[in-house]
This record gives structure tokens, sequence and C-alpha cells, in this order.
């Protein structure tokens, strides 16, 4: 057992604090985009999930995803309601106390539950969120945490996923596609088909897109679980991919449309950060900047399939965390340099880096979409998982609990 | 006794103001409205789907006029308004069968 740090302690703290933050940004971000009266429907999503998914974590989600592994599968359950975990550091990060790791895990838990809930936003009845949310982090998340990074089989065969590409964005991706093929799309969707409404407050939606960056930090360098080199790399890998997320989504969107819009800002940093999320603490600074650059095309391209292929992902958490976070699995195994965090990738002569992601990627979208669609499928037996039709065209803010988010 | 509503361009509000006021017309009521007459919808651009929206914004002034003043109100807010595009809005000319000023419960043209 190795001593604990003061500084990596510490750090730690305030990147916990960090990646808390997100999900409220994130229910800004979310917030903004969808129409007013679904506005504190689609903001309880994000927050009832920082209840639920933080009590249900520390009862029974963090033993499943970092106890003692069975099998390469799952967790076990001797670190139930935390028993054992407190001062001394776990094999995951030796210099900081076990009760901290398991602290800062949480908030990476609550932001994947609720990243899901911008795919099935605007029409889900609000137990059944609960319910669906509930399962999916004991029956999705854990297992997926476990694999890459609880020593089980993913982790083990060598997969690289520094900060979450597979755990957090890639299972929030599928997860939100389960749900809007469970779901079917909304009622009321207009002219422009496809699932693209007129998000109500954008500014709204900037902001929190602004908070999630800044949180992002916390999540990236904070994934380095010490405050050393490797946290500084992840820091400035992470910022420069979401600037170059910006360039490309914004590059791509002024030549198809004909102008710039500060939704393709927002939706580009996002991307960019997405995008490096994998590969923050592998790859070097300038193949950085080409993931972002390129997570901002190949999401804004990702988009626009739901309207080709037709399933209603209200907010792109397809589009945009699951394209985002399989293209930069993927790049992590091209770009992956020793120099960084020693394991080379395919441009570095390291072919079989290449295969082990994806596999990697192929086993988070398969497990994670199957056991989705198996989930809605229960709790669309027990609850149902739509609120009634004229419950959603009233809009969920007034029919679901009973509040209107502007007066007058 | 006439009621004025004048539908113009959001951006032709304070030019229209200023005109009224030059002619001693010193009270109104707006209103931010939304509508489409013939110069249809505009396109909107969210997440590379294009969007048409089916209503323009546009400011609705409410003014009470003396009959012999009209003409000169609709002539200044012609002149303002105008730029000659499709949208640059209407004016409506009402009749009104009574004013009566709450405060004082006085009425008819004295309550203007």
């Amino acid at each position: 057992m190795s001593a604990v740090s003061a500084v990596d302690t510490a750090f730690i703290i305030v990147c916990s604090m960090l990646v808390m933050l997100m999900t409220p940004a994130l229910a800004l971000f979310y917030g903004g985009l969808v129409r007013s009266r679904n506005v504190l429907s689609t903001t309880m999503h994000s927050f009832s999930l920082l209840g639920v998914v933080s009590i249900l974590w520390a009862t029974l989600g963090f033993t499943l995803a970092f106890g003692p592994d069975i099998g390469g599968v799952t967790g076990d359950f001797s670190a139930l309601f935390l028993r054992g975990i407190g001062a001394d550091p776990l094999p995951f990060a030796g210099s900081i106390p076990g009760i901290l790791f398991a602290a800062f895990q949480c908030m990476f838990a609550v932001l994947t539950v609720a990243l899901v809930s911008g795919s099935y936003a605007e029409r889900i009845h609000f137990p059944a969120m609960l319910l669906f949310s509930a399962l999916w982090l004991i029956f999705v998340y854990c297992p997926m945490a476990h694999w890459v990074w609880g020593k089980g089989w993913l982790g083990e065969l060598g997969a690289l996923d520094f900060a979450g590409g597979a755990v957090v964005h890639m299972s929030s991706g599928a997860g939100a596609l389960a749900a809007a093929h469970a779901l079917g799309p909304r009622l009321d969707l207009g002219g422009g088909g496809g699932g693209h409404i007129v998000p109500h407050n954008l500014p709204m939606t900037l902001l929190g897109g602004g908070l999630l960056w800044f949180g992002w930090f916390g999540f990236n360098s904070g994934s380095a679980l010490s405050a050393g080199v490797l946290a500084a790399h992840a820091l400035f890998t992470t910022h420069l991919a979401a600037a170059a997320g910006i360039l490309g989504w914004i590059l791509v969107e002024w030549k198809y449309t004909g102008k710039p819009t500060t939704l393709g800002v927002a939706s580009g940093a996002l991307a960019g950060l997405v995008a490096i999320t994998p590969g923050a603490g592998f790859v070097e600074v300038l193949p950085a900047v080409l993931i972002g650059f390129v997570g901002g095309i190949v999401c804004y391209g990702a988009v626009l399939l739901k309207s080709r292929l037709g399933y209603d992902d209200a907010l792109d958490v397809v589009g945009i965390h699951g394209a985002g976070g399989t293209w930069g699995a993927l790049a992590t195994g091209v770009f992956a340099a020793a120099a960084v965090n020693g394991v080379d990738g395919l441009a570095y002569g390291n072919p079989g880096q290449m295969w082990i992601q994806l596999l990697s990627v192929a086993a988070t979208w398969i497990f994670c979409y199957s056991v989705s669609r198996i989930l809605l499928y229960l709790v669309d037996r027990i609850v149902g998982l739509r609120a009634a039709p004229e419950s959603e065209l009233t809009g969920l803010d007034i029919s679901e609990h009973n509040e209107r988010a502007y007066q007058i | 006794m006439k009621k004025l509503e004048i539908i113009i361009r959001p951006s032709k509000l304070m030019a229209v103001k200023k005109a009224l006021e030059t002619l001693g017309i010193h009270g109104m009521s707006i209103s931010e409205i939304r509508g489409y007459g013939r110069q249809r919808g505009h396109k909107e651009v969210y997440r590379g789907a294009t969007l048409e929206s089916q209503f323009v914004p546009k400011v609705q002034i409410s003014s009470l006029v003396h009959d012999e003043a009209v003409q000169k109100v609709v002539d200044a807010t012609l002149e303002a308004a105008r730029t000659g595009e499709l949208g640059d809005g209407k004016i409506f000319v009402l009749p009104v069968e009574n004013v009566i000023r709450i405060r004082t419960g006085e009425s008819g043209n004295d309550a203007l």
C-alpha cells in the first residue's frame, strides 16, 4: 500500500468538484435546446440523477465497478455501502485515499447517466426515467467501468480509454440510440422532420457548453489520478481539441449552410472534448488538435444522420457522444505515443493497438445498446416509458412536474 | 376618434415612434407579435438542419387618434416604416366607440 500524497489528494478533490459541475452544466446545455414547455423537465433529468445515481453509486455501484474482480466481468460485493473504503489508497490510484477515488468516480457515473437523457427528452414519463436510469447505472455503466478501469477484461486486454471514451461517451451514445428506438419520435416535430426543433434559449445552451468545457478539465486531467506531468498534458490536449472542434464544426456548417452559428460553436467544442476524452493522456499535442478538428466534422455529419435513419435522438447524444467517442477511441489507437504514457499506436509502429481499440468499440456498442434495449423494454412493461400524448403536447413541465419555467 | 393598429418591422419602431411624437401623439402601446403575410416565413439553421420558421417577428403599435389627425399619422408612418421590400407591414384604421380614463372616469375626447 503506497503513501497518500497531499498534493494529489488536493488535486483530485478539486477535479471531483469540477466533474460534479458538469451535470448542472449539462442541464443548462440540454435545457436551452428543448422547447420552453419542456425546459424544467429536461433540467430535472440531470438534477434528479445527481440524487439517484450518487446514492446508488455509494451503496451498490462502486463495488460492482471497482470491487475485487470476478472473472474480468464484474466487481464483487465486498465494498457494498463503501465498506472498507477509506484512507487507504486503492490499486487504481495509489496516492489518494480510496474514499476520494470513489467520490471522483461517482461524479463520472452521474454525468454518464445524465448524458443519455438528451435522447429521450420532451417525451419520457418521469418515473420511467428514474427507473431506467437506476437500472442503466447498475447493468450498463458499472460493467463498462469495471471492464475498462476496474481490472476487467477490456482494460487487461490493453484497450486505451484515458477518461471515458467508451465508459462515458460511447456507452451513453449507445444507450441514447436504444432509447430513441424504444420510445419513438416526439409527436409534434413539425415540418423540419428528423427530430429537429427550434431551441428555445441558445444563450442558456452556450453557458452550459462553456461550463462543460471548464468541468472537462477536471474530467480529463483528473483522470491522470495524480497531480503530475500527465495531468498537465491532458489539460492542454483537452483544451486544444475543444478549440479545434469549434473550427472543424463551423467550417463545415459555413460551407454547407452558408453561415456559422453559435450552436455550431458550442456543439463543435463539445465534439472536440468528447473526441479527445479517450486519448487525452495518451496522444501528443498536435494529434490532439487533429482529433478535435476531425471530431467536429465527424459529429456534424453524425448529427445529420438521424434524419436519414429516422430515429428521434432529441438532443443528439448519439451524434455527439456516440460518434465522437467512437472516433476518439479509434484515433487513440492511431496516435497513442509511448513518450506520453507508455503505449504506442498505429502511427508509431504498433498496429496491434488498433485492433484492440476496434474490439473495444464493437464490444461497447453491442453490449450497451442491447442491454439498454432490454432495460427499456422492462421499464415500459412496469411503468410505461412515454408520457401520455396530451401530457407531451401540453409540455412535460406542467404535466409531469406542475411547474412552468417562464411566468407571464 | 380612430384606433390605429400599425404592424411594422421591429427595426422601424424607433423611427415610427419619433415620427408620431413629432405629430403630437403622446401615447401608444406596443406589442411584439409574430405573423406572416405575403412575406411568408424565413429560414433558420440548427446543427445543420434547416427549419422554416412560419412566423416572422413584428411590432404592433396601437394608438388612439382624433379623426382629423388620422391622415397625417398614416402619412408619417408610411414615410418612417417603408423600405419597399416585402414585409413592411400594414396599418389598420378602426372606429372607436368610446374611451374611458380609469383614474378620473372621463370619457370620449376628454379621455384621450
